[in-house]
């Protein structure tokens, strides 16, 4: 690599680590001073003195607000619910698509994929509009069902799974087959447990992408019970505790500390997951 | 089936045609055909109902005059996309968004590239440095938003006493129509370097060590060198597509702009999906909204388009 | 034109020592193979000579010279990478043309567009156009300058990886098995035409593979070397003939040398796994001894005949005009390979037990320490004879 062992000179790692320790110091600053924030008292966000730890800890009372004014554990339990329910909606129903376009052999299976890679070329948000008259038409606005609806098939999931199921090899299908299991069966049982990797990479992709939607949440939802995280916290900031900055700090933080504590856990995982939706 | 296992009983699998194998082999196609159905049906319905008829839908509604709850629609062929680019607001906001774009890309791609180098440059510390920049691009932007706002807050935000105590001029980075887009466009970078990191440091271990010990015997062993003779040329493909990826996330920014700004002051901060969402869901302006919604799809779909065809010419370039 | 001095070169990798106290003088101007299995160090030496790679103990010097500390361009030497490690995205005429670039020109002479206009800039370039133009059409690739690395064979590739090495003429070529990566009919090819130009520039070649017919017939001296250690260095045939030590006589010559483990008899003869022989080892009774049998030192003797050995034919291969016979030997592990003519063998059949005949002069004596026990000096050394009849031995 870039530098070889034997000859990577001291003062070059110093310089290494203090340009590294300063520009991850800066890209976590918002996140330092988020929950900073959150553990001080009005008194001193307020005032125009610097100080990392509060002088008086008021985290008890922020996050106690930040739980009670705004109804922040139903907005984190509806992140959980919708990006399940999404997530468990996408695999039942481009799995077997995908298993279909890798491995049988249809009429229209290359227009089939057309669509798909179609699928894959636009943003969702062009597609906003007239899925709202969808929704509409189809009395789904306001509910929970709104939120999952126009998500549930994933051509990026189909496009994934099927590169993935082409690598597996045919002959491990046909003794499926001879073994009697239904084609339907051979996705639960053989395709999907052997592709692993890409179920969780895409799976990491769309908890990450919808619990961090916000765009069509506003769209699709009024009610503050239906409000998924981002959305919930878009409205906390705008609702009456606008200016107290300690409370909206609290929520701020709780709304990404879940998938914070995930990603440090796993973050290759979650690394890998993220990147691959782009090398499609 | 039946015909079919007779014939392997025999054991004489001949190559003739007689009826009772044609029509096996066609079975066994209608079965497959069946199969195929099945498991593509619900796929296949959704795809229809919410991506094709929904991208169709679009371009027909831009060109009517329908509204919501009309009961009927009118072609107007382009009326609404001349009505669009008359706006002086939407004019604005496009103008903005290429504006934000050009700022966003290369922020993000040197920033990116930058730390790529970095921690591939040691052994030491590579998960936690690139952990910590990769953080803003997990987080949930709507909340990072939040505290990008207190951090630029013109009194008790962070920013503003630095900049005081070192003697850097302090502004209303977020009221101010000549700072608010730059800032956005920091947020933008901050949030997205991350993601162009993790590419280039991807692209970083696929260059074989053979390389550098090539530059090394041949005399291109100082750090400059070594950029310019092999990490960067061999950088190129993935850097251009680490181009067109964060362009297309750039151009659909919202959420700062939702919850910052609102597009204020003025027109000075409205972004492209910002314009497409006021039109379409608050003011309701189907025809228009949906023109709006026809723009940024053309633009989309060219930045996607560029971008298959730069991973088609980078299996050529090795 | 440079010697080479290695002296004790260490280094392990981790817990794992790859270079266990290598020493080794390459002459000035001799091609000198490394010859081992893969993992053997050879490639690891090879780059710690480059100076890609330090060592943990020991030096390295060129012309009595410690280059230890220098890095791999001051060291004056070239390489050429197995997998030839050109830069794909720079034409032919670019990458031999680097080398030259990095030495003659300032680094604000090879900026882009302004680095040619500074002053001196025009005549070195287009002096090393001229060198780049030269070396290409010894190795016949200049029609290929304006070309890429992608655009090219393996065999054009190879040609460009070499064009770049000599282009600077250094004292010392280092190569890292270039020929792996072609297939069987142009590595003959360009075996001797890196044999060529050995002969033409005369420069030290230090050449790493594990294909012994490359080492063979390239080198002036091969050092085969296994596990980290040197075994033996000397020119190819005698490596072949006169080998240190049994692992050396193992891993020279196709198909393997059969050893065949033996005790020396109170009248002299050798007791090979219960059929004797008359060989002259100039070593105690009831000593034991590895005998080291090449396949072509057997022949198929008349079917009554003192001092062969006999065993069952289990597999015949024919080569054309040799036949590859495997025996297995009563009561021994292992099978024994005998090469025979083919036509004076036509008759043998798989399951047939055949006699060999051994040619006594031809073998090779081993110690249970595994080294090579040369009989003596050479009034011990009895040629037994192709007659039916033992001859007394000279005892000790």
């Amino acid at each position: 690599m870039i530098g070889l062992a034997h000859r990577r000179t001291r003062p070059a790692a110093i310089a290494r680590h203090a340009l590294l320790l300063v520009t991850g110091g800066l890209v976590l600053l918002p996140f330092v001073w988020m929950t900073s924030l959150s553990l001080k008292p009005p008194s001193e966000i307020f005032q125009a003195s610097f100080s990392l730890l509060p002088g008086h800890w008021y985290a008890a009372e922020n996050y106690h607000k930040a739980l009670t004014v705004a109804p922040l554990p139903r907005y984190l339990a509806n992140g959980v619910l919708v990006c399940a329910a999404i997530l468990v909606l996408q695999i039942l129903i481009c799995a077997p698509c995908a298993y279909a376009l890798a491995k049988l052999e249809f009429k229209g299976r290359d227009a089939l994929f057309g669509l798909v890679l179609f699928g894959l070329l636009l943003p969702h948000q062009i597609l906003a509009l007239p899925v709202f008259i969808l929704g509409y038409s189809l009395g789904l606005l306001n509910t929970y069902a709104a939120l999952v609806f126009p998500f549930v098939v994933s051509p990026f999931g189909i496009f994934l799974f099927r590169q993935f199921f082409r690598s597996i090899p045919d002959d491990i299908v046909h003794a499926a087959r001879l073994d009697g299991l239904s084609e339907l069966a051979i996705v639960w049982r053989i395709m999907l447990p052997m592709a692993m990797p890409a179920v969780i990479a895409f799976s990491i992709f769309s908890v990450v992408a919808h619990w961090n939607d916000l765009f069509w949440p506003l769209i699709a939802v009024k009610s503050p019970d239906l409000m998924p995280p981002a959305l919930g916290v878009a409205v906390f900031r705008s609702g009456e505790t606008s200016t107290e900055y300690g409370p909206l700090m609290a929520g701020a933080v709780l709304v990404i500390l879940p998938l914070m504590l995930a990603f440090v856990v796993a973050q290759r995982w979650f690394i890998e997951g993220l990147t691959s939706a782009s090398l499609k | 089936m039946t015909a079919a296992s007779s014939l392997c009983h025999s054991g004489a699998l001949e190559p003739s045609r007689d009826a009772a194998s044609m029509s096996s082999l066609r079975k066994r196609k209608l079965d497959d055909m069946l199969a195929a159905t099945a498991l593509t049906g619900p796929a296949v319905a959704l795809l229809l109902t919410l991506f094709i008829f929904p991208a169709l839908a679009v371009v027909v509604i831009a060109l009517t005059d329908w509204q919501f709850g009309a009961k009927s629609l009118r072609f107007v062929g382009l009326a609404n996309f001349s009505a669009v680019f008359a706006d002086p607001g939407f004019r604005a906001s496009l103008g903005n968004t290429l504006a934000y774009v050009a700022m966003v890309v290369p922020g993000t791609v040197l920033a990116g590239l930058g730390t790529a180098l970095l921690i591939e440059s040691g052994k030491s510390f590579r998960a936690f440095y690139r952990a910590a920049h990769f953080l803003p691009f997990m987080a949930t932007l709507a909340a990072t938003a939040i505290a990008w706002e207190a951090l630029l807050h013109p009194t008790v935000g962070l920013v503003n006493m630095a900049f005081a105590a070192l003697g850097l001029p302090t502004a209303n980075w977020l009221r101010d129509e000549t700072t608010v887009l730059p800032v956005l466009a920091l947020i933008g970078i901050w949030q997205n370097l991350g993601f162009a990191m993790v590419l280039f440091l991807a692209g970083l271990k696929n260059i074989p060590q053979d390389l550098y010990d090539a530059a090394d015997v041949d005399g291109a062993d100082q750090w400059l060198d070594r950029l310019r003779t092999v990490t960067l040329p061999m950088l190129g493909p993935v850097a251009m597509f680490v181009v067109i990826v964060v362009a297309l996330r750039a151009f659909e920014a919202f959420d700062t702009v939702q919850i910052l700004t609102q597009g204020g002051p003025g027109h000075a901060s409205e972004l492209l999906l910002y314009t497409l969402y006021r039109e379409s869901f608050e003011f309701l302006r189907a025809g228009y909204g949906a023109a709006i919604t026809v723009v940024f799809l053309v633009i989309a779909v060219t930045l996607t388009l560029i971008q298959v065809r730069l991973m088609d010419s980078r299996v050529h370039y090795q | 034109m440079a010697a080479i001095g290695l002296d004790r070169l260490s280094k392990s990798y981790g817990a794992n020592p790859v270079l266990k106290g290598v020493s080794l003088a390459i002459e000035s101007g001799e091609f000198l193979t490394l010859l081992g299995p893969s993992g053997c160090g050879k490639s690891t030496l090879l780059r710690i000579i480059a100076g890609l790679e330090l060592q943990e103990s020991g030096s390295v010097t060129v012309d009595a010279l410690p280059v230890d500390g220098l890095r791999p361009k001051r060291r004056d030497v070239a390489m050429v990478f197995q997998s030839y490690a050109l830069y794909p995205h720079m034409t032919v005429a670019a990458n031999i043309a680097l080398p030259l670039r990095m030495r003659r020109l300032s680094a604000w002479q090879r900026l882009p567009l302004i680095g040619r206009l500074l002053p001196g800039a025009r005549a070195t370039i287009r002096q090393i156009d001229a060198d780049v133009r030269r070396t290409a059409a010894l190795l016949e690739i200049d029609h290929a300058l304006a070309r890429r690395p992608g655009q090219l064979s393996g065999g054009q590739r190879q040609r460009v990886a070499l064009g770049r090495a000599m282009v600077r003429r250094p004292s010392v070529f280092l190569m890292d098995e270039p020929l792996s990566n072609l297939d069987a009919k142009l590595r003959v090819s360009m075996r001797a035409e890196i044999k060529e130009l050995h002969r033409k520039l005369g420069v030290t070649f230090v050449y790493v593979t594990h294909d012994q017919a490359e080492a063979m017939t390239l080198s002036d001296r091969v050092a085969v070397m296994l596990d980290g250690e040197l075994l033996q260095v000397a020119p190819p045939q005698q490596i072949y003939a006169d080998p240190s030590e049994r692992r050396v006589a193992e891993f020279i010559g196709s198909p393997r040398i059969n050893m065949i483990e033996a005790r020396v008899r109170e009248d002299g003869r050798v007791d090979a796994g219960g059929e004797m022989l008359t060989i002259a080892t100039g070593l105690k009774p009831g000593a034991e001894v590895t005998l080291g049998i090449r396949p072509e030192a057997l022949d198929l003797a008349p079917s009554i005949a003192p001092g062969v050995l006999s065993g069952m034919i289990r597999l015949i291969e024919h080569m054309g005009s040799d036949l590859y016979v495997h025996l297995d030997r009563p009561g021994q592990a292992g099978q024994l390979v005998a090469r025979l003519h083919a036509e004076r063998a036509s008759h043998v059949a798989i399951g047939q037990t055949i006699r060999l005949r051994v040619r006594a002069d031809q073998v090779l004596l081993f110690g249970a320490d595994g080294k090579r026990i040369r009989p003596g000096d050479g009034s011990r050394a009895i040629a037994v004879s192709d007659a039916a009849e033992p001859v007394p031995e000279y005892m000790p």
